[in-house]
């Protein structure tokens, strides 16, 4: 699960700014111009503009970064789930998100990033991940609302990236997002079981249907007018649909399922608009929005501070791995020599 | 039946609670490749306590079901080995709280897997077609997970000075836990008269054979048996069990009419 942070920098506190344009040889640069206008697929081999390069390794990162923050949300339900079919259904969960951060971070790799230069970014805090993961799961419906609205938010997101320009990151994306839809499926599932249970059961999925909607809304980024990011990714084909196409996309499909599943979504200006044949819907808190990306939501240290105490911690077990694999190594070279 | 309920109940408590132990890594394992790993474990004792349980349901009949045997019983009837219950982390009363050790983690999953890769082979046997059909897939299961944390056994007993000493450690710790699996219980006994069960003491050696060749290349020591025995299987646990329970059923106790 993740999206929004497409348009994020890397730099604390800093919003989208353009590009500079590509001062490398013409001749490769036409050519990588005209495999993009044929909508082609640019292999780790190719060559490829600085740029790219750099925005996909920042954006593939933060992608692969998001999983495994995201994580720990879910995680947190695990030792609690009401029953053994939902906790096994939560583990197979949060440990696909765990999967999709393997070969997310396998696919930056390939431009030639190791996977402890991207963690040493996230650790550091100079690494964005999706800002959603910064608010906290309170309640156990938290977890059938994330794979709802967020994994819903995050699909609506990486369909179009399965088309993108960089086959590792496009082929990985196949993948992540069949996974995510069977994820959506079944927090949807969820949901509607325990709408047919107690009061208390229903009030709970109200409550965390109302913390999370305008989270979700605000994952899709900034307004086109606010993220002119947007337009040389567009062009690069990393990017293939705005952010408030998508915002609206995920708007029109979650109103039917929020009827179904009976519950409110907590906005007074959200109606159907016959003339534009879209759902209106109201302001979303942008301020609130940035104040977390910039580490002030209600998480953002206790799941920076998880991360590194999972790796920190984990360090002499690597080593130990490590030190292994080289005395097996040294064992077989004598082996050979005598 | 009743043989065949208390004994079914062990096999199932013993898996429920060390895969609930096991889950406490997803999110926070030393690198992802292993929080993959831990998490496929759990997955794999979770699925062996369900369908135990459900056969203990069907056995029991009423209202009885898989949850209200994980739920809704209280420490003292749960059947599993002290082992299994212990926090991932060396000797500590059980509110004393210390960070997840991945040494304790791999030793407690190789004890516990090299004696169930045996078990369940056995088991296979069984004059209870259900619990034999039941083997037959979890023996499988626990083949892979006496693979994974016996090579890992290897790599930190092997692998550096710091990684020796905690795993040497861990070993120290754990093993007298293991004196359990010998011990004589009613609710075995009553198993093996039954046909149902198997004598443990008839896999001991080759348990201890499991054990000391994967030891030696680990460099590790074995400890000496001794000391205490513990008596999980009776019902008779350690400080921390209740507290894995406690966090485990609150929420179903909570909302005892509650569907999910």
């Amino acid at each position: 699960m993740y999206t929004q942070s497409f348009n994020v920098q890397d730099t604390a506190g800093a919003k989208p700014v353009a590009l500079a344009p590509s001062k490398e040889d013409p001749a490769l640069q036409a050519a990588f111009d005209a495999r993009i206008d044929a909508d082609g697929r640019i292999e780790p081999q190719d060559w490829m503009p600085d740029a790219y390069r750099k925005t996909l390794v920042r954006q593939i990162s933060q992608h692969a970064h998001s999983e495994i923050v995201g994580m720990l949300p879910e995680g947190n339900w695990i030792s609690r789930a009401p029953s053994l079919k939902r906790k096994a259904i939560l583990i197979a969960k949060v440990q696909d998100e765990g999967g999709h951060g393997l070969y997310l971070y396998s696919a930056a790799e390939t431009l030639g990033t190791s996977r402890d230069q991207m963690l040493e970014g996230l650790h550091s805090g100079r690494a964005k991940y999706s800002s959603i993961f910064n608010y906290p799961t309170l309640n156990w419906a938290d977890v059938g609302v994330v794979g709802w609205l967020v994994d819903g938010a995050a699909i609506m997101n990486q369909v179009p990236l399965c088309r993108c320009s960089y086959g590792p990151y496009a082929r990985a994306m196949v993948r992540v997002c069949k996974e995510e839809s069977f994820h959506q499926r079944q927090g949807y599932e969820a949901l509607l079981v325990m709408m047919t249970g107690t009061a208390e059961q229903k009030a709970m999925v109200q409550d965390a249907v109302n913390r999370f909607w305008w989270k979700c809304l605000a994952m899709f980024g900034p307004p086109d007018a606010d993220s002119p990011h947007s337009g040389q990714a567009m062009r690069w084909g990393i990017k293939r649909i705005s952010n408030d196409d998508l915002r609206q996309k995920f708007i029109d499909a979650t109103v039917p399922q929020a009827k179904v599943l009976g519950v409110t979504l907590p906005d007074p200006d959200l109606k159907w608009n016959e003339e534009r044949q879209h759902y209106d819907y109201g302001q979303i808190d942008w301020d609130e929005f940035w104040s977390t990306v910039n580490g002030n939501g209600p998480c953002n240290k206790e799941r920076l501070a998880t991360r590194v105490k999972a790796y920190s911690e984990g360090e002499w077990v690597r080593d130990a791995a490590m030190a292994h694999a080289r005395k097996q190594q040294e064992r077989s070279t004598m082996k050979e020599a005598a | 039946m009743s043989a065949a309920v208390d004994y079914l109940l062990h096999l199932a408590d013993n898996a429920l609670v060390l895969g609930q132990r096991n889950a406490e890594w997803c999110g926070h394992g030393p690198i992802l490749e292993e929080d993959i790993a831990q998490s496929n474990v759990s997955l794999d004792l979770i699925g062996q306590a369900r369908m135990l349980y459900q056969l203990v349901a069907t056995l029991k009949g009423g209202d009885v079901t898989e949850d209200k045997l994980a739920y809704f019983r209280d420490t003292h009837e749960f059947r599993n080995y002290t082992l299994l219950e212990l926090p991932h982390h060396g000797p500590l009363s059980a509110y004393a709280g210390s960070s997840l050790d991945y040494g304790t983690t791999i030793v407690r999953n190789f004890l516990y897997s090299a004696l169930m890769a045996l078990l369940w082979e056995a088991l296979e046997k069984s004059a209870n077609a259900d619990l034999a059909a039941i083997a037959a897939k979890s023996v499988k299961e626990v083949r892979y997970h006496l693979r994974h944390s016996r090579d890992w056994l290897v790599r930190l007993g092997d692998g550096t000075d710091e990684s020796h000493a905690r795993s040497q450690a861990s070993l120290d710790h754990l093993f007298p836990y293991t004196q359990e699996f010998w011990a004589h219980s009613p609710a075995e006994a009553a198993a093996v008269e039954a046909g149902i069960g198997v004598d443990l003491n008839t896999l001991k050696a080759d348990w201890d054979a499991i054990v000391d060749a994967a030891l030696a290349e680990a460099t590790l020591q074995r400890p000496a048996a001794g000391g205490y025995v513990t008596e999980g299987k009776k019902g008779v646990h350690s400080e921390h069990l209740g507290f894995l329970l406690a966090e485990m059923q609150s929420l179903a106790r909570a909302h005892p009419q509650g569907v999910w």
